[in-house]
């Protein structure tokens, strides 16, 4: 068979942003490859990349605009997952009803009553123009996403340290690393094309490969050594290593005199951390955390790779400055084949946030709280001076818990989904009930959207132009590869009808600029305003991605930071105290919890749970260690409770090694047996981070009518 | 850098680095010779033959995409020998394997005149399409063996090592540990091995049954239960050698 059509683009799903060539007949991707010479993954692709596109013709999208047939309340507000329960409306109607309920709630409430969630899945054109419509026609900054809920600690801790939020080196310079470090992360699951990078550097080019995690990863199988910390207690392992570094004269101090602060408040906070005190915290020998330190400590090139097991944490900043100071600690930054590397979860999640869908920044983080900032941003938007809210916004969690009379009344809804990705559902539900208005822009019905008045059908990755910025900063084209399915349209056209028509009933004399003709123009508005987007247009990126920052129309991009001064000049050490998870296991919920995600789904599932990805992976499975499972009496493929202080859920146990012993973990792509539902909604105190990787639970024994789909099994050998 | 190495390819002096290949010398001076197993970016393991060349003074013909130069080279890429070679090796490809998917090989068997019914007691290889798995078919009676499948799961790749070879000789196919169906074996489903199969034997199932003549409505209703009762049918393992 011959394609119509071969469209390169970007990968849809992992912050690695592979490149895609999508080979099309009678408008169906039928074939998805990669060139072998792409500069992301020279050729390679994962199961995602390579078969998960097919949601976007599933017959369960939604390609009309709906409004619901009941009118509903808040206090009462029930879910609608069947399409008899929606009428199909024209586009006029979706958004005249939108606009108008809006406007009302805001002219009756004011901006604190206005919030939004944007989308790491969407464009940066289209991340840019919510927080614009939110700020400028709102007058809030009630907007945020799921940054929030995954690397919000790193992006914190880095600004701190570094002030700079993002990976510092380009993932494949791994094959130059002596030395790396991953920690929190299931690379080959969640990052697999940056893993057989790691796996090629550690077979063919001779680098060794520290993994501090706990649970048996597949990397673990590529590693010299293997530090199995209890959940929660990154910061004694970490700061342990820093302790023999300093006390082995392994720190290298010419790089701290020239590039660092704060080292003596530091190095006297890193006395407590002996080798011993760390063992007795999270049960890893100290021969181990010694070893690991001579190790990385003593490498010419060494790079931190880290993924949400290290900010999912109440103490998810402290947990992220363990690892920075060990960076700064050993001179391990600003060079090729070093790096502090968080591994960025969704495809655009660097680009959502560097567009601004932030309640603290503005685009490029500039703080909304900054005069300077503020006005710039007035002159650009045709504001009056002091028109824009010069007040921090609201996070994603806290906007669902300001949802009540005088707090938040109408949420604004584009591709998340929080009644699968919040922590502590149960509560997210009641939230959700209490809702007065609420706009629900997505592919498909999904747990949150169900809850919608109004339902405006967008277009996939694959229906409409834009960008994507990977986790190593570059800036990649997302090409229209076939027409808008039905009668959905892309995000950055919705938004756009959808301000006019709230300007035009706010009366505002001035627009603040909604009449662009394609995204191009869009990226270009936000290159003028954002420096380290200011060389990117299009035209320069149509072959290959540019690596921010490019200050500059010729300027080639920057593939790693930090060379000459980090961003807040000098980087600055940490010091850390040890603080416990919020919630330890004890005798009623013996086990820790931790979440996460699998190789085959992504994150609430209303993607690969409407692909024929499904088929793989079926249900949600509870990893549990063969020891722990002998003791509970329960065999692999048997249905199980599992049960916190929060919820309960029934799926079948998956007894393998690859859960350490007292450690289980769920994947939360399930909404038959939905993690969160279990999980704890206390915060990291600064960085507002939920705690997803620690929550007690126990464990019991369940009946196979207790499984929502018994059925859905698939037996599989991979590891 | 690299020494320059000197040699001579059907007359024309040519130079390059040392360690080169005689393909990569021969075709940084516009000399194509023609490649079936071979892939950029894999590892080569001249398998299949066709790039083979005349090297003066060598008793065999010598393939051209592992054979690396060496200085006073003397070689003829497409000499009388060469072609015949060519010919035959196409021949008893064509002879046993399913090559319709395959536009290269088909165009190298006109331009070597290749007559395939010289064996007529020839048997093909047809092996039943395997659909044990949501992603992608396996039809063997389309594979030529090249190995690159088995390559970018193992170390060119993947690192996965879910497929290699099995049986020997004339039942020697691409399969599994136990000819376990797909999914229980290490596969991660990267389909890696799709993009570098040559002749169509590995495809995107979606590919496989709009061939087939369904159409894409047709295949975005087939049901999670439909699928796997397809699957079903099909998954019983391959009796003992495999292709035969």
């Amino acid at each position: 068979m011959k394609e119509d059509r071969l469209v390169k683009t970007t990968c849809p799903f992992c912050g690695v942003g592979c490149t895609l060539e999508l080979h099309l007949k009678d408008d169906f991707i039928y074939r998805v490859t990669s060139p072998f010479d792409s500069v992301v993954n020279h050729g390679n692709l994962c199961v995602k990349g390579r078969f998960g596109y097919d949601f976007l013709y599933s017959p369960n999208r939604v390609t009309t605009p709906l409004i619901r047939k009941v009118p509903q309340k808040p206090g009462a507000r029930t879910q609608a997952f069947d399409l008899s329960e929606w009428r199909e409306v024209s586009w006029d109607e979706a958004l005249d009803t939108a606009a108008d309920r809006m406007v009302e709630i805001y002219r009756r409430d004011g901006p604190r009553a206005m919030a939004a969630y944007s989308c790491a899945k969407a464009t940066n054109e289209d991340n840019y123009l919510l927080q614009k419509l939110i700020r400028a026609l709102f007058r809030t900054n009630n907007i945020d996403h799921c940054t929030r809920l995954c690397h919000a600690a790193s992006v914190v801790a880095l600004q701190m340290a570094v002030g700079s939020s993002a990976m510092s080196n380009t993932a494949a310079e791994v094959i130059q690393n002596d030395v790396f470090i991953v920690t929190g992360s299931n690379v080959s699951e969640n990052h697999p094309i940056i893993a057989l990078q790691m796996k090629a550097a550690v077979e063919k080019y001779g680098a060794k490969l520290i993994v501090v995690d706990p649970r048996r990863i597949e990397m673990v199988n590529y590693a010299a050594l293997w530090l199995a910390q209890k959940p929660g207690t990154d910061v004694p392992v970490f700061a342990a290593m820093a302790h023999v570094i300093l006390k082995e004269g392994l720190a290298n101090r010419e790089f701290i005199a020239s590039r660092t602060e704060n080292f003596d408040a530091f190095a006297e906070s890193m006395e407590k951390f002996t080798p011993a005190v760390a063992e007795s915290i999270s049960g890893v020998p100290q021969e181990l955390i010694i070893q690991a330190a001579r190790m990385y400590g003593s490498a010419k090139n060494a790079a931190i790779y880290w993924a949400l097991g290290i900010p999912e944490h109440t103490h998810g900043t402290a947990n992220a400055l363990s690892l920075i100071n060990l960076a700064l600690l050993t001179g391990n930054i600003g060079r090729v084949g070093t790096g502090l590397n968080p591994l960025r979860g969704q495809n655009n999640v660097q680009g959502a946030s560097d567009s601004g869908a932030m309640p603290w920044h503005y685009p490029g983080y500039q703080r909304v709280d900054d005069l300077a900032a503020a006005e710039k941003f007035e002159a650009a938007w045709k504001i009056e001076p002091g028109g824009l809210d010069r007040n921090l916004g609201l996070t994603t969690t806290e906007i669902m818990a300001a949802v009540q009379p005088g707090g938040v009344r109408c949420l604004y809804i584009m591709g998340e989904n929080p009644m699968m990705s919040e922590p502590n559902l149960n509560h997210t539900r009641h939230q959700m009930e209490q809702i007065e208005f609420l706009v629900a822009q997505d592919l498909f019905i999904n747990e949150s959207g169900a809850f919608a008045d109004v339902f405006l059908p967008a277009t996939s990755w694959a229906e409409k132009d834009g960008t994507f910025t990977n986790t190593d900063r570059r800036v990649q084209r997302v090409l229209q590869a076939i027409p808008p399915r039905g009668n959905s349209r892309p995000d950055w056209r919705i938004l756009c009808d959808l301000a006019l028509r709230i300007e035009k009933r706010l009366g505002r004399q001035v627009s603040a600029g909604w009449n662009y003709q394609h995204p191009a123009e869009i990226l270009e508005e936000m290159s003028r305003l954002v420096p380290d987007y200011a060389g990117i247009r299009y035209e320069r990126i149509e072959k290959e991605g540019l690596q921010t920052p490019v200050p500059d129309l010729t300027h080639p991009g920057t593939p790693f930071l930090f060379s000459e001064r980090f961003p807040r000049g000098k980087g600055k050490f940490h010091p850390l105290d040890y603080v416990p998870s919020a919630e330890m296991p004890d005798d009623d919920f013996p086990l820790i919890l931790t979440t996460g995600r699998v190789l085959e789904h992504w994150h609430g599932g209303s993607l690969t749970r409407n692909s024929w990805m499904d088929d793989l992976y079926p249900e949600a499975l509870v990893e549990i260690n063969p020891a722990d499972a002998a003791r509970l009496k329960i065999e692999s493929g048997q249905p199980v409770r599992v049960t916190s202080r929060r919820g309960s859920i029934v799926l079948r146990a998956n007894v393998t090694p690859k859960a350490v012993s007292g450690v289980v973990f769920i994947p939360f792509h399930f909404r038959e047996a939905a993690a969160n539902l279990l999980t704890n909604d206390a915060v990291d105190p600064v960085a507002k981070i939920p705690e997803y990787k620690v929550s007690a639970v126990r464990i019991t024994p369940a009946r196979e009518e207790e499984l929502a789909t018994p059925e859905a099994r698939q037996k599989r050998g991979r590891y | 850098m690299p020494e320059d190495i000197h040699l001579k390819i059907n007359g024309q002096a040519v130079s390059a680095p040392a360690g080169s290949t005689i393909l990569k010398a021969a075709s940084s001076v516009g000399v194509e010779i023609p490649t079936i197993c071979y892939h950029d970016y894999c590892t080569s393991n001249g398998l299949c033959r066709i790039c083979v060349v005349e090297v003066s003074g060598a008793r065999t013909l010598t393939p051209a995409c592992v054979a690396k130069v060496n200085e006073g080279m003397e070689i003829q890429t497409d000499s009388p020998r060469v072609r015949r070679a060519r010919k035959t090796i196409l021949e008893m490809l064509a002879a046993s394997v399913d090559l319709s998917d395959a536009p290269d090989i088909q165009a190298m068997l006109v331009e070597y005149q290749a007559q395939p019914d010289r064996y007529p007691d020839a048997q093909t290889r047809s092996p039943e399409v395997i659909q044990d798995n949501p992603m992608y078919i396996r039809d063997y009676a389309k594979c030529i063996l090249c190995w690159r499948c088995v390559q970018v799961c193992a170390e060119d790749a993947q690192f996965t090592y879910a497929i290699n070879f099995s049986g020997r000789g004339y039942r020697t196919q691409i399969g599994t540990f136990f000819n376990r169906p797909i999914p229980e074996t290490t596969c991660v489903f990267c389909g890696q091995c799709i993009g570098v199969c040559p002749t169509g034997a590995l495809k995107p199932k979606k590919q496989w049954l709009m061939e087939q003549g369904q159409t894409t409505d047709e295949i975005m209703r087939l049901t999670r239960s439909q699928r796997r009762a397809k699957t079903k049918k099909t998954t019983q393992p391959a009796p003992e050698g495999g292709a035969a």
